[in-house]
């Protein structure tokens, strides 16, 4: 624990001299909020000029299952009502879309608002006061027992550390109950799909006091703008400098840096004078040997390309962008300089000492000597711009929207698209989600849902409200995508492939089958208005009701068959086949620790991350609560369980 | 006869006939499960356990140099006494004269004993980081100070050596093949070839009874034959395959005695599968808590109880092994080592080189590997930190190509010619 407050704050200390003081107040959010730039955008209907190969209700389901989170209930006749082309055009100008319900359920997550300071702050105080605990009381080996004396040392403290534990939760929590009651499906869409591509691991050191700020201030107000705007804010995001070490990287000794003060020779700040003086001599020994270190480390660290090649790589050309290693090394050198403000709000900050002010040259262009900020920026323009990062961005998109292999012809136009707006991301996808290829036969149903899409679109199905719990979110998780919890910069996969093994499929079923037994706060088969009729009805119209609501209205033959009735030939084979064991199987199979589940998320909540020497936090945690609670048996019958087996159905993993 | 004379000579004959053990193994385990077909213990196939000590631990109090007297000058109230010293507290249990376990690792004595057991010391990632987070992920891509590659080392292993390699029609006949006992995947099995995380043996079950069980697997059973339905049928095997094995039903051996730890419940999972034959060949679980900054203690304090956990879970779990130890190979490793000099909050903070155990039948043990480099000022790496002086990827490599029969070590570590550095640990 301690050596992450070094990693942070080390290195920043012996660079923040020459840093303006930083302030409380310039701390508040200040990025453009949404509806200002969403407010610039064309309300364009965009009419079919050619038959689409989709019925009109599968047109339905596909924009609803692609540029939503699938349909919640009523949503279905809404959009026929409103008409298909109609409802592309809405999505896509977010701003006219009332979206109150989810602005006032995210409010209810206390820590989202809150700037980064707090939590910078909230963290570097709760560090400290544990590290004082701990020395004073030798023997407190266990988290339980150091949290007890951190909460008799000081409430305050122990408070703040219970609010920090809570932060990646809170927005894990926002991002799934965005997408399960907002409005501006699009927009959440698309958010998901920045947050993958510009992934950042909250488990890595201090990344995660950062993401809220990320999420708010960074790719939101983006995700439907200029490409160009969304990677600047993401370069100079705490988040994605701290994740991908830029924030560390500097000039290397082979060059010069635009300004000639050494690093380390700087006098202390009046801060920095008051602190050392409280110190006892043995403390002040102790900090200046960590120093030291620190200072040989830094000497020794110069450039890092770790930014730079994720940047090519990842962010903008794609792995076969056509960039050389030497490109990567001369954008590195660019970029040196851009880091965070080590106290405060650790917000960007250009530091001259760091920067490389050696001539450079990127992509066969020539970055001159001599200047500052300017060499990044040149950088992330001819990134932008470049022909292969509008054809990685199309392709990706195309892959996200309409097919795991989409079409050449359509990333051709969405390049082309990019290329003609200056990459306005909003008209790249006006010209995949107004295709033919998106209204195509072979597209309808072509995706594996993500564990996000599942959860979010299982949760709209019933109608669910926002869960105000993490439990929800640690469902994702525990399907295997924790959110801000991938560790390598790649991100998730675009493609179904990779969801589908059987340990998912079995979490999946489970899932199902946990949702229908009402085992999800917020969610419970009642939220559904339709199960009121349906309860009553016989078989066939339950079975109708829960495909028509679950399945788009299309199910094979023998899904339904097997929805149906329990003697379907096939079943009855099966069940032959299987044989004894399936007769003995609920006596095989010790029931696991009955939990319940408010219980559960209580202690996920407030149970302390564990420490960032275990890379645990691919979740926010708990997720073996959320497991062990999925585990439990559940016994269905009637409404409930043809809900659960229509969740666990093959079709409903795709989209 | 002795086990590695067999052993030794079971692997010889498999590389004469030009056939990996695993591909042996999952032809024996194709043949419906049927127990006692598969009970030559070469036939039935090498399975790696894989142990991560996430935090670091401090190899210098594992495996103690008493005999090195820098060690004791530099930690005057952490170092672990010599074996035969009368302090009162407990001295280190000596292996050679110059090594010595933490007293705490006492239930891995015996295995030393049998020749079992193949501690490496000064061995870790030559990479200079010093964050947890970066060197973890560099010793389990495989690839040290190499940010972006996207799979793990182990998990390239399960690609190469597919169950296909050798013409099998069943790509999946093991589902079993890569275990983790972890919520997630861990880093060092991610990748393109099919694994199963899971808390525990218990959540693998679909959690429905009667004829709703059923009717989802006939969901997966018709239709079209897509992804979705493939990884679904596949599931459904998996499953049955479990439930035959009906794990619920499982006493250890008699003698092993397992902590009531996580890390020992999932050790014992990993037992009650390996001994189910249902296919395992390469298993993973970590346990935490190894970053002593702070009062780490001595013979006796929080290490101590980390390492007798750890020692206690592992003694089990070779003792409920029993005779399968002769297949089984159970490496441990940690991202980095501590500081040599003790910091002033009575703990080690970030090191470099660190300490690993091999065990297993066909291991090389009763002696300590490595070269050492002394803790001498002159001989720390940066003035602070036990210098490094075999590259983790030589003791995976070397473990991976004798124990698994891994061929192509060029693509589980790239950029590094493996079999010139092997130390001859197996």
């Amino acid at each position: 624990m301690r050596a992450c407050l070094i990693c942070l704050a080390a290195p920043l200390l012996l660079t923040s001299a020459c840093a303006s003081a930083p302030s409380l107040s310039a701390d508040a959010p200040s990025a453009p909020a949404p509806s200002s730039r969403a407010g610039a955008a064309r309300f364009v209907i965009v009419e079919a000029t050619e038959p689409r190969e989709q019925t009109l209700d599968q047109q339905v389901q596909q924009v609803l299952n692609r540029m939503a989170f699938g349909p919640r209930p009523g949503e279905v006749a809404a959009v026929r009502a409103m008409g298909v082309d109609r409802w592309i055009a809405t999505q896509l100008a977010p701003d006219r879309i009332d979206d109150s319900i989810a602005t006032r359920v995210v409010a209810t997550y206390g820590m989202l608002g809150r700037p980064t300071s707090e939590f910078v702050s909230m963290y570097t105080e709760v560090q400290r006061a544990r590290r004082q605990v701990k020395q004073a009381a030798p023997d407190s080996g266990g988290r339980a027992s150091a949290r007890a004396a951190l909460a008799q040392a000081s409430p305050r403290l122990a408070m703040d550390a219970r609010q920090s534990q809570r932060i990646l939760g809170d927005v894990q929590s926002a991002r799934l109950a965005r997408a399960v009651v907002g409005d501006r499906q699009l927009l959440e869409v698309m958010t998901d799909f920045w947050e993958n591509h510009f992934t950042v691991y909250a488990g890595k050191g201090v990344t995660r006091l950062f993401i809220p700020s990320y999420d708010r201030d960074v790719i939101r107000p983006y995700a439907l703008g200029h490409f160009r705007e969304l990677l600047g804010a993401v370069a100079k995001s705490p988040a994605m400098l701290f994740y991908l070490d830029q924030f560390q990287s500097a000039a290397d000794s082979m060059h010069p840096t635009l300004a000639s003060s050494a690093r380390g020779q700087q006098a202390p700040t009046a801060a920095q004078r008051r602190r050392l003086a409280s110190l006892t001599p043995q403390q002040r020994a102790q900090l200046q040997q960590r120093l030291r270190q620190t200072q040989q480390q830094q000497a020794r660290r110069g450039l890092n390309e770790n930014f730079a090649r994720e940047l090519l790589e990842l962010h903008t050309l794609g792995v076969d962008g056509g960039y050389t290693q030497q490109d990567v090394i001369e954008v590195a050198r660019s970029l040196t300089g851009w880091t965070m403000n080590p106290r405060g709000d650790a917000a960007f900050v250009f530091r001259p000492a760091l920067h490389d002010a050696g001539e450079k040259r990127v992509l066969g262009v020539t970055i001159p000597a001599g200047r500052g900020i300017e060499d990044g920026e040149q950088v992330l323009d001819l990134l932008a711009r470049h022909p292969a990062t509008a054809r990685f961005i199309a392709q990706k998109l195309a892959v996200r929207l309409v097919s795991d292999a989409p079409p050449k012809a359509l990333v051709d136009r969405a390049t082309a698209t990019y290329l003609a707006t200056d990459g306005d991301i909003r008209e790249v996808v006006r010209t995949i989600v107004t295709s033919p290829e998106f209204f195509s036969r072979a597209a309808y149903r072509a995706k594996v849902k993500s564990p996000f899409e599942l959860v979010a679109s299982a949760l709209r199905a019933v109608g669910a409200d926002a869960d105000t719990t993490v439990r929800s979110a640690q469902l994702v998780a525990y399907l295997g995508a924790p959110i801000f919890g991938h560790q390598a910069p790649n991100g998730y996969p675009e493609t179904g492939e990779a969801w589908m093994n059987s340990g998912a499929i079995l979490n999946r079923i489970n899932f199902g089958l946990g949702l229908a037994a009402g085992r999800i706060p917020g969610a419970s088969l009642s939220h559904w208005p339709q199960a009121a009729t349906l309860e009553r009805a016989s078989r066939e119209q339950q079975v109708d009701g829960v495909v028509q609501a679950f399945l788009g209205g299309q199910a094979s033959p023998d899904t339904r068959q097997i929805l149906m009735s329990g003697e379907n030939p096939l079943a009855a084979t099966l069940q032959a086949r299987v044989g004894a064991d399936s007769s003995a199987r609920s006596a095989a199979m010790t029931p696991p620790r009955d939990m319940s589940m408010t219980d559960d998320a209580m202690t996920g909540a407030q149970r302390p991350r564990q420490a960032a020497s275990q890379r645990v936090p691919r979740s926010g945690a708990a997720g073996a609560a959320v497991a062990r609670s999925m585990g439990r048996q559940v016994q269905l019958s009637g409404l409930a369980q043809i809900v659960g087996l229509a969740i666990g159905a093959p079709e409903f993993q795709r989209r | 006869m002795d086990r590695r004379v067999f052993m030794k000579s079971g692997a010889m004959s498999l590389v004469t006939m030009g056939l990996s053990p695993s591909f042996l193994r999952r032809t024996a385990f194709a043949g419906e499960l049927v127990r006692g077909a598969a009970t030559h213990g070469a036939a039935r196939g090498k399975t790696l356990i894989c142990l991560f000590q996430r935090g670091a631990a401090d190899a210098l109090n594992m495996v103690v140099p008493h005999g090195e007297k820098a060690y004791y000058t530099l930690r005057p109230n952490i170092a672990i006494p010599r074996p035969a010293s009368t302090s009162g507290a407990a001295g280190a249990i000596d292996l050679d004269g110059f090594f010595g376990l933490h007293p705490s690792l006492a239930p891995m004595k015996p295995l030393w004993d049998q020749g079992l057991l193949a501690p490496v010391h000064a061995v870790g990632s030559p990479s200079t980081t010093r964050s947890h987070f970066d060197a973890q992920d560099y010793m389990e891509t495989g690839t040290p100070d190499v940010k972006s590659t996207r799979d793990g080392w182990l998990n390239r292993y399960l690609a190469l050596q597919g169950t296909c390699e050798a013409g099998c029609a069943h790509p999946s006949s093991a589902p079993f093949r890569a275990i983790s006992m972890t919520q997630q995947t861990p880093r060092m099995l991610e990748g393109p070839s099919p694994t199963i995380a899971m808390n525990s043996l218990d959540e693998f079950s679909v959690r429905a009874t009667g004829p709703a069980a059923d009717r989802l697997e006939a969901l997966y059973r018709t239709g079209t034959a897509d992804v979705v339905h493939a990884a679904g049928g596949e599931m459904f095997e998996a499953v049955k395959i479990l439930r035959a094995a009906n794990p619920q039903q499982y006493q250890p051996r008699k003698g092993a005695q397992y902590p009531a730890s996580q890390f020992g419940t999932r050790l014992r999972q990993i037992a009650q599968l390996i001994k189910s034959d249902v296919g395992v060949e390469v298993a993973f679980a970590d346990v935490g808590g190894w970053d002593t900054h702070v009062n780490q203690g001595s013979s006796t304090g929080q290490l101590a109880l980390r390492l007798d956990d750890f020692a206690r879970g592992v003694a089990a779990l070779v003792a409920d092994l029993g005779d399968r130890m002769a297949d089984v190979t159970i490496m441990t490793m940690s991202e980095f080592g501590r500081t040599v000099r003790q910091n002033g909050s009575g703990g080690t903070d970030h090191g470099h080189a660190s300490a690993l155990f091999v065990i297993g039948g066909d291991v090389h043990g009763h002696k300590v590997h490595g070269r050492w480099p002394g803790l001498e000022p002159e001989q720390l790496y940066e003035g602070r930190d036990l210098a490094l002086t075999t590259d983790f990827r030589s003791v995976f490599s070397e473990v991976a190509a004798k124990h698994l029969g891994a061929s192509r070590l060029d693509s589980l570590f790239p950029g590094f010619a493996a079999k010139d550095h092997w130390l001859g640990v197996l």
